[in-house]
Formats: structure tokens, C-alpha cells, sequence
């Protein structure tokens, strides 16, 4: 088993074998199973560095989210993707390979939008580090967001930097009917919604607000619709679904069927969508037609030109 | 070779948009950065997104380097010609080919103008946060290029935070189309490392945006400040509030100046530093969050506060800020505009050094900057017409990047590396960092003709050293003013 607890041991562990794939929690289990020499992260693990001042933490790729979260919360700041299945134990570089956000990308986007740098080993065995550390950097090519969703296939992700908010002072969920309209009229409203997700059925739309408690509770008058416990929003993050699929919101077909996030904007299923990708099970990682062009082999030579990581095919 | 490839150009454009006539070429010359200055063989006007394919094909066929220039308000040399190259001026193609309230997108050609995109979307009380000081003029395919920021990155991010699809025709020719609508992706993401490629990559030709709720409610503060410090400290102390300001940016005494006497804004007396705040969002949360602002704004001892009364008001404030730039060229015939990061708890300390290089330097240097990222603007004022000092300003705008690197900043936040800071780029990445992001180049552009001279230090084109006059300066085959 090869466990690389420091940045030269990943190097080493990418060099020992002619196909490897990282691995970390391994909560997404379809991500990473191809035939290859599997590099486990666990050991890889630790907040590098935090400094709330400058709303960035930079830690180990293996380092469990949990963890991250809640050295975050000790200083006030949370990651406003919400990172899922963290419960389940998922790794801060499964996160960035995966590029599973949860239900709070809604307001401010989501893993792409909090990455800042990082560093990785590429198909060639070389420690690189690409972005910054600082929340603004616009030196050289955005290579750690192209690493966001990558799955593994470019490089494998050693240490990673991301850019973090002040947690809000409270959050409060409303449950209403879903209805399409009501769902665009609260996207583009005043109100700033946290989160807007559909439960499964297609009947019951979740709106989470944040903010200063006292504000929340007249928006939410205004709003409509019934409070009900935060704690819902936990079991979202620990997604039991097998399919995640992109849309916009006049695209989803199926409500009834599948957990709808992000104001419509992605959807978690357990029948295979017309277009997705399998997080869970032995289907196809891809459902439907992935767009394929020239550029994505020759930047796969790039990075990675013995193919010493699966394609994104295998 | 060059009647050829006019000839070729004449069978995808008619005569009159292919302009050859030196009278013709030299408002292409520059752009931003007007210490540089390359007249190009021909620039070519495409009107179609099919015009562009077809020009960047025709390139790649004969070997021929282009640079993509929107509105050239590049500030890091990013639309510099190249002298054995073609323009392709993408002005044109200025049309907002959708635009969707319900799913807040709109889809949009390169060359429409940054803040058309807003115009467009307010009626629908929606916009498009990125908001670079250019606005009224800069280019959203050059903001994709450059991945632009602006005065509310903190919370909003930069312009790759906004780019949810990407059609564009790669340096190979190729022609690829990359996400859409969703605000969700599959696979890599492909946008993100587009968005930002300073026109190595190719050209977007259609670019999918994500707009935002417009916020309801703003408040804005204006703080004078004894000292810079004293403004810095201000920035700490908000941060350490808990508060997300949409913005937090400071001007500094030379540059309250240039703003004075340029749009007549007006400025607590006495102050070294002017500290701008903004919060904004739905009127309850923005009432409730005022207070703390306000109240930790007072305890860090200015000389005035002015909060924003009306709109109008906040407007003045914003005129006042995203005019310096400008303003700050009626106090000195030259400047140069620098744009490095540093971590915002080391603010206070990097002012201070460019203060001191300041001083020793004997130039002059304004600061206006970004104060919530850390990412400064210090202005370095010169007479060109002076006997070395383009080249004095230049040494020093190289201090304050290295110490921006040795704080563990970026040489660019916001303006990219372009040709002017192509020569730090090693500052921030080892050889094997750069030879990682050069065979990503190749992969986009194996005959390196897109944009060629950007980004990466070294031989590949002519450009301006920042040590004496360059061979072909010597030669006159470039120049700079």
C-alpha cells in the first residue's frame, strides 16, 4: 500500500509505478475506480498554514475537511462552498478533484471560485506549485482551477490553498412549495439567498438565508414559507446519490426524482441523468456525451505525457 | 511572404478592414502601457466570430503571430504588437448575443464593452460584478485575457468567477466550446484555465456570464486617516470584525491630490490616506451591519468619517477612487502603474517601504489600491523627457515587485504579466513551474503565435529590457515615448 505522508514521498509514490491514481477518503468511490496503482492520502494530511487575517488556509491534501472546518469555526470563518460529504470523512483534495460543491455554492460559487493555489505532482514526477497564497494573483496560467473536477487524471493534488469568508452571524431555513417561477423570483431577488435547493419529489423547495439574525427573521416574513431546522442541510452535504449532473434550471426535467441544488443549477440522482457523472456504482463515469476536443489530449500530454495517470476514458 | 499573406487575408475580409497604411496602424501601436510602442504589419478587423476563425487559421497555416486587442486598455503591455505579426481587433464583434434574466446569464462577443454588460442586465435588477477601473471602455474578451479584477474581488472574485462557458479558437485552430449556462461543471475546468491565459491560449469568441442580483442596499464610508497606517490598521480592524465588505480600497495623500483636481472630489483636510468601505446587500442585513462598521471605523481614530448619504454621494465617492488612475497623469507627464499583492497583515510595513524607496529614489509615488486583497498600485511618477528616469521608475516598480514576492504576494493581482513583468516571472516560479505552463502553451498554441513576447521571459520576441535601450530600439524597430 503506498501511503506518502510527506510532498518528496508523493513524488516518489507518483515514480513507483507506471499508472497511478490518488485516493482519498475515497467517499466518491467511481471517481477513482480505474485499473491503477492506487496512492493513498490519508497519511498526507495537516493545516500547513492558516491565517484568518488574510482569509486563507493552505493544508495537505489528504487533511480531512472536518478538520479544516473546524479550525475554520475556532476563528470565526467557514468555506462558503460547502464542501460535501464531510461527515462521511472526504479529503480537502478529493474536494478540489472531485469538484463536488454543496448547496451553499449557490451564493458564492464553488470550489473553483474559493481555490487559490496549489501544489501537485505532474505525470513527470515534478513538485510544482501554481496560483498563489494570496486571495488575489493573476501570475501565470489558473492551473489550480483547471485541477477543480480533474479527477485525479492531470496530476495528483499534494497541498492545496483556498480563500475562506467571516462565518455569518446566523443562518435560518425556510420550506415552501416549489414552484419554478418562485424559485427564479427568489434567485433574483433582494433577499441574497444562501442556498436554494429542491428536495426530492419536487415538491418542497429549501431556502437557507445568512446574516444578522434580526434581518433574517423579516426577510423571512417577507419570503414566506416555513422555518425549520438548519440541521437539514447536514444530511444534503452527506449526498447519498449515486449521479451528479449540471443544468440550468429550464433544463431540469425531473424534479421528482432527484435532489436539485444550487437554484437548478446541478442535480444529484440515482437514475442516470441524460448527461452526469457517476459518483457512486459501477456504471459509466460519464452518462451521455462528454464534450470532447483535441486540446484535452495534447494538455493531458502536457502535464502528464506517459500517461502515468488514467485518462478521463478509463 | 507579406503580400501573401494580405492576399490570403483579402479572401476573408474585404479591403477596407484590413487596414496596412501606417496612418491606419499607429493608434494600434500601444495600449495602457504606453512606454511600449510596436507598429504591427496589418490589423485586421473581423466582424464575425467566423472572420475570426477563419484570420487565426490562416495564421496558423502561415506561421503568422497575432495579437487579440479589444479596447487595448491593457496596463500590463498584454495587446502589445508584435512587429512581425497581425492585430486582430475584435471591437466588432460588440453584439450581447443573449441575454436571460430567469437563469441570470447573459452570452456575450468579445468586444463588448465591460459595463454595456450591466447596462443591459439592470432593467432585469441584475449585473455583472466584475468592475475593473476601466469599465467604460475595457473589453470583456481582454477581461477573459487577462482575468480582470476590479475594487470588489474580496467578495466577489475576479472575472474567472464569473465566466460559467467559453467558445474559443484555440492557437491550433481548433474551435472549442467549454460549459454553458450552468453555474455547475463536469470534468475539468476548462473555463478557469482559459480565463486569465493572456491571449497565449486563442480567442474567446463567445463567452457565457454570470450575472448577479443587483444589491438592494448600499452603505459607503469615506475615513481620513493621519497617516497611511492609521488606514491600514482601519483595514485590520475591519477584516477582524467579521464583516465582508463588497469593497475596501485606499488612496494615499499624492493621490487624493490627482483625484482633487481632476474631479473636483473633495477630501477630509489634513489626511495622508483616505479609507473607502463599502458593505451592501438586502437593507436589513446592510442596517444591522452599518453599526458595526461605523462603530469599528470610530474607534480607529480618523480624522472625519463620511458616510454616503444618497447615491448620489456614494457615486462621487467611487468617481473620486476609480478616476486616480488617470488623475494622477496631470501630476506628472509620465507613470507607471504597478499591481503587486501582498498578505493584507503586511500592508502597512510594504507601504512603508515604498515609501522609503520613494525617497531614496527621489520619485514620486501615489498609491491607490485594493486595500481588502492586499493589492496595491503604487504609481510611479516620471518625466520621460528626463534623461533616464523611465529608467529609474522602472528599477523601482522591480523593488516593489521583488518585495512583493519575498512578502509571499504575487507580482500581479489584477493587470497579468504581460510584456511588462514578464521578466519576474521566475521571482514567483521555479524553472520547472514555468516549463509546466510553457507546455500548456504549446498544447493551445504549438507555433507559438498567439500573443507571443507575454508571459514567459526570454528570447521569444522583441520586447523592451528594463536595463538600457533594447537592440532594436537601438535599431529602430520599436520605441517607446
Amino acid at each position: 500500500m503506498i501511503t506518502p505522508s510527506s510532498l518528496p514521498e508523493l513524488r516518489d509514490a507518483v515514480l513507483s509505478a507506471p499508472r497511478v491514481i490518488a485516493v482519498g477518503a475515497e467517499t466518491k468511490p467511481r471517481l477513482s475506480a480505474v485499473d491503477a496503482v492506487k496512492i493513498f492520502m490519508r497519511q498526507l494530511s495537516g493545516i500547513t498554514e492558516y491565517e484568518p487575517s488574510e482569509f486563507t488556509f493552505t493544508a495537505l491534501a489528504g487533511t480531512p475537511v472536518k478538520e479544516i472546518i473546524a479550525a475554520l469555526a475556532e476563528k470565526g470563518q467557514y468555506l462558503p462552498f460547502d464542501p460535501m460529504l464531510v461527515e462521511a470523512g472526504s479529503t480537502i483534495g478529493g474536494v478540489v478533484a472531485s469538484g463536488l460543491s454543496g448547496p451553499g455554492r449557490f451564493r458564492y460559487g464553488g470550489v473553483r471560485d474559493f481555490i487559490l493555489g496549489v501544489r501537485f505532482v505532474d505525470g513527470m514526477g515534478r513538485l510544482l506549485r501554481l496560483g498563489g497564497k494570496v486571495v488575489k494573483n493573476a501570475a501565470g496560467f489558473d492551473v489550480p482551477k483547471f485541477l477543480v473536477g480533474s479527477l485525479g487524471r492531470f496530476g495528483v493534488i499534494g497541498e492545496v490553498t483556498f480563500k475562506v469568508f467571516p462565518m455569518r452571524e446566523s443562518t435560518l431555513t425556510l420550506q415552501m412549495r416549489f414552484e419554478v417561477e418562485r424559485m427564479a423570483h427568489i434567485a433574483n431577488s433582494r433577499f441574497e439567498a444562501d442556498a436554494l435547493d429542491v428536495l426530492p419529489g419536487g415538491e418542497t423547495m429549501l431556502v437557507r438565508l445568512a446574516g444578522p439574525g434580526k434581518a433574517l427573521e423579516v426577510l423571512a416574513k417577507e419570503i414566506g414559507g416555513e422555518v425549520i431546522d438548519n440541521a437539514i442541510w447536514d444530511e444534503i452535504r452527506e449526498t447519498r446519490w449515486n449521479f451528479k449532473s449540471d443544468h440550468t434550471p429550464d433544463q431540469i426535467g425531473d424534479f421528482k426524482a432527484a435532489h436539485v441544488s444550487c437554484g437548478g443549477n446541478v442535480a444529484f440522482s440515482n437514475t442516470p441523468p441524460l448527461r452526469g457523472m457517476a459518483l457512486r456504482g459501477d456504471s459509466p463515469l460519464w452518462i451521455g456525451d462528454r464534450p470532447r476536443f483535441v486540446i484535452e489530449t495534447a494538455v493531458k500530454q502536457a502535464l502528464d505525457p506517459q500517461n502515468r495517470f488514467p485518462t478521463l476514458d478509463d | 511572404m507579406e503580400n501573401d499573406f494580405i492576399s490570403q487575408l483579402s479572401l476573408i475580409l474585404p479591403p477596407s478592414r484590413i487596414l496596412t497604411r501606417s496612418v491606419e496602424l499607429a493608434a494600434y501601436e500601444s495600449d495602457g502601457l504606453t512606454a511600449f510602442r510596436t507598429r504591427p504589419l496589418a490589423v485586421v478587423v473581423p466582424e464575425t466570430t467566423d472572420e475570426v476563425i477563419a484570420i487565426v487559421r490562416l495564421c496558423h497555416e502561415l506561421k503568422l503571430p497575432f495579437v487579440a486587442r479589444g479596447s487595448g486598455t491593457s496596463l500590463s503591455g498584454g495587446s502589445l504588437p508584435i512587429a512581425e505579426g497581425i492585430v486582430i481587433a475584435l471591437n466588432r464583434l460588440n453584439r450581447i448575443l443573449k441575454l436571460d434574466p430567469a437563469q441570470r446569464i447573459a452570452v456575450v462577443e468579445p468586444g463588448v464593452v465591460n459595463t454595456q454588460v450591466t447596462t443591459a442586465a439592470a432593467p432585469f435588477g441584475l449585473h455583472y460584478a466584475p468592475d475593473p477601473s476601466s469599465q467604460s471602455i475595457c473589453t470583456i474578451g481582454g477581461n477573459v485575457a487577462f482575468n480582470s479584477g476590479g475594487a470588489h474581488c474580496l467578495k466577489y472574485g475576479m472575472t474567472a468567477n464569473h465566466i460559467l462557458g467559453i467558445k474559443a479558437v484555440l492557437g491550433t485552430g481548433e474551435v472549442v466550446e467549454w460549459g454553458g449556462g450552468s453555474r455547475e461543471r463536469l470534468g475539468p475546468d476548462w473555463c478557469g484555465l482559459f480565463t486569465g491565459n493572456e491571449g497565449l491560449f486563442g480567442i474567446a469568441l463567445e463567452i457565457t456570464l454570470q450575472l448577479l442580483p443587483k444589491a438592494e442596499c448600499f452603505h459607503t464610508v469615506l475615513a481620513g486617516y493621519r497617516t497611511l497606517e492609521q488606514a491600514g490598521d482601519a483595514v485590520s480592524a475591519v477584516i477582524a470584525s467579521g464583516l465582508l465588505p463588497g469593497a475596501i480600497e485606499i488612496m494615499d495623500a499624492l493621490a487624493l491630490e490627482a483625484a482633487k483636481a481632476a474631479v473636483h472630489a473633495e477630501y477630509p483636510l489634513g489626511c495622508e490616506a483616505v479609507l473607502i468601505v463599502e458593505l451592501e446587500g438586502p437593507r436589513e442585513v446592510v442596517a444591522i451591519e452599518r453599526e458595526k462598521l461605523d462603530a469599528t471605523l470610530a474607534a480607529s481614530a480618523p480624522v472625519e468619517m463620511r458616510p454616503a448619504r444618497d447615491a448620489e454621494e456614494r457615486l462621487a465617492i467611487w468617481k473620486g477612487r476609480k478616476s486616480a488612475f488617470s488623475a494622477v497623469g496631470r501630476l506628472s507627464p509620465d507613470f507607471i502603474v504597478q499591481d503587486g499583492v501582498v498578505p493584507r497583515r503586511r500592508l502597512g510595513e510594504a507601504l512603508r517601504r515604498i515609501a522609503e524607496m520613494s525617497q531614496e529614489t527621489g520619485l514620486r509615488v501615489a498609491n491607490v489600491f485594493h486595500a481588502g486583497d492586499g493589492n496595491l498600485h503604487p504609481l510611479i511618477l516620471f518625466d520621460g523627457r528626463e534623461e533616464g528616469a523611465l529608467h529609474r521608475a522602472e528599477e523601482l516598480a522591480g523593488r516593489i515587485l521583488r518585495m512583493c514576492t519575498e512578502m509571499g504576494g504575487s507580482i500581479t493581482g489584477e493587470h497579468g504579466i504581460g510584456v511588462e513583468k514578464r521578466e519576474f516571472l521566475p521571482n514567483m516560479f521555479t524553472p520547472d513551474e514555468i516549463d509546466c505552463m510553457q507546455r500548456l502553451r504549446a498544447a493551445f498554441d504549438p507555433l507559438g503565435i498567439a500573443n507571443p513576447g507575454k508571459m514567459f521571459p526570454g528570447k521569444e520576441a522583441p520586447a523592451l529590457s528594463h536595463v538600457g535601450l533594447h537592440p532594436l530600439e537601438k535599431a529602430g524597430v520599436i520605441s517607446r515615448d
